[in-house]
């Protein structure tokens, strides 16, 4: 057995949350230049510019790069052999409690959907936890803005619509959405599994790195064809028209019963903020 | 084109689909909450906290801001949510809107028909655009947090022409423009 103290996740928690709501990270910033180089719109040269420059000032700054900083959505993989003195749950959410007053992050959360008041802390947050071997603990964390979020969904397919349905899904998905879910954007794809476990893969798919390439080859050709075609939808940056519409599709699959075709897609805005520790 | 606020009907005759704007002077922000508010109070007859004409309201709820500053980041939110409530504040005098993302049809005939425009700035841009705000305060329904009306002083606020008054649709020319591939 390990012992954790819980005020250990808690600290671990409150530093990825502030980090991630300011810096963006450095594979992000030049996925967002080669972009710029690449974009033949004028207007969407504009807005990656303006996404650029405002992501290196909140890098610098320590100022959240979007004044949505999110439900914060958290994937804890807690080995077999840790032994925590307290709550994982009320730990992660005094973290987030503690990142978002310190932090000067806004708070989003209404504790009841219908009344829509407003928690003043920014917590609950979603949280998925893991048991696996070992005796550490990984935490992942990503506050997720609604704007992208509020675009997702997931679509029981059926066995026949096969790959096609997905793309076809995927690309209407994108194309209605336009701007509302500022584009440049990620798209985590989750195919199988059944209602809440493929939008569970879905934004799982979504803490990889930009520039990770998936270990399954005919996935990683299928991710790199699907990117290929959502970037001739026209959307473009900020749905102002042009070849940036995303930097990347990230494709998470799961077994699913022989009649079901079940497909998430979630859509994940330019603030795309997620940083990982283990304990 | 540089535009300062209250807004005229000349200055928005004279706003077309696309054109780069850089906005001066006072702006009110405004999002779900106070809309909801807003209409409630216009429907009743009674003198919403604003003077609506010739204004200007950013759909925004910035974060709080840091000692030494006037706001937090405060890039725009999602127009569409808008839509429902936009028509009553229009004929109330609103001229300008900023937000970002697609609106209903519905909403840029009324929009059209009141004479007003809407206008982008870049979402996820909040760290960049609070930096031409020079002042910020609370003047209405402060209970709402984030939500509430503040009252800004812009300089060089800078927004994109979305749809105009002629009947221009920024995202429907360049779209069709940029778009290779039709949709199965």
């Amino acid at each position: 057995m390990r012992n954790v103290a819980s005020t250990l996740i808690t600290r671990t928690v409150k530093k990825l949350a502030m980090d991630a709501n300011v810096d963006i990270g450095s594979s992000f910033l030049d996925a967002l230049r080669q972009a710029l180089k690449e974009e033949t719109s004028k207007l969407g040269k504009t807005v990656l510019e303006q996404i650029i420059e405002n992501d290196e000032i909140a890098r610098r700054e320590s100022e959240p790069m979007c004044q949505d900083t999110g439900m914060v959505v958290v994937f804890v993989e807690v080995g077999y052999t840790v032994r925590l003195d307290g709550d994982l749950y009320d730990a992660i959410n005094e973290g987030i409690r503690q990142a978002y007053d310190e932090g000067k992050l806004r708070k989003s959360i209404t504790p009841d959907p219908i009344d829509r008041s407003n928690t003043g802390d920014n917590t609950p947050a979603i949280i998925h936890t893991r048991l696996v071997p070992g005796e550490k603990i990984k935490i992942t964390l990503a506050p997720k803005g609604a704007g992208s979020e509020n675009m997702s969904l997931v679509k029981m397919l059926i066995p026949s619509d096969g790959l096609e349905g997905i793309r076809t899904l995927m690309l209407h998905t994108i194309f209605e959405a336009g701007g509302k879910p500022c584009p440049p954007l990620i798209i985590g794809v989750g195919i199988g599994g059944n209602l809440e476990k493929s939008a569970l893969i879905a934004k799982e798919a979504l803490m990889r790195d930009i520039d990770d390439v998936h270990p399954d080859p005919n996935i990683a050709k299928l991710e790199q064809a699907w990117l290929d075609d959502i970037n001739k939808l026209g959307v473009g940056p900020m749905g102002f028209g042009g070849k940036t519409t995303a930097l990347a599709v990230k494709i998470a699959t799961y077994p699913c019963h022989i009649a079901s075709l079940p497909v998430a897609i979630n859509i994940q805005c330019h603030a795309s903020r997620h940083q990982s520790a283990v304990i | 084109m540089k535009l300062s606020t209250p807004l005229h009907d000349t200055d928005i005759a004279a706003l077309k689909a696309g054109d780069v704007v850089y906005i001066s002077g006072t702006i009110y922000t405004g999002r779900d909450a106070v809309h909801k508010r807003l209409v409630d109070v216009l429907a009743k007859g009674e003198t919403p906290p604003i003077d609506f004409k010739g204004q200007v309201i950013y759909y925004t709820g910035p974060t709080p801001a840091k000692e030494g500053r006037p706001i937090g980041s405060c890039g725009p939110t999602s127009a569409y949510r808008m839509d429902a409530y936009a028509l009553p504040l229009m004929q109330a005098g609103l001229k300008v809107m900023i937000g970002k993302g697609d609106r209903s049809e519905t909403f840029i005939r009324d929009m059209i028909r009141e004479k007003a425009v809407y206008l982008q700035a870049v979402g996820g841009a909040g760290a960049l655009l609070a930096r031409t705000v020079v002042k910020a305060e609370i003047i209405a329904y402060a209970d709402l947090g984030a939500e509430a009306i503040y009252r800004l002083v812009v300089v060089d606020f800078p927004a994109i022409v979305t749809y105009d008054i002629h009947g221009g649709n920024l995202v429907k020319e360049q779209v069709a423009k940029y778009q290779q591939i039709s949709l199965p």
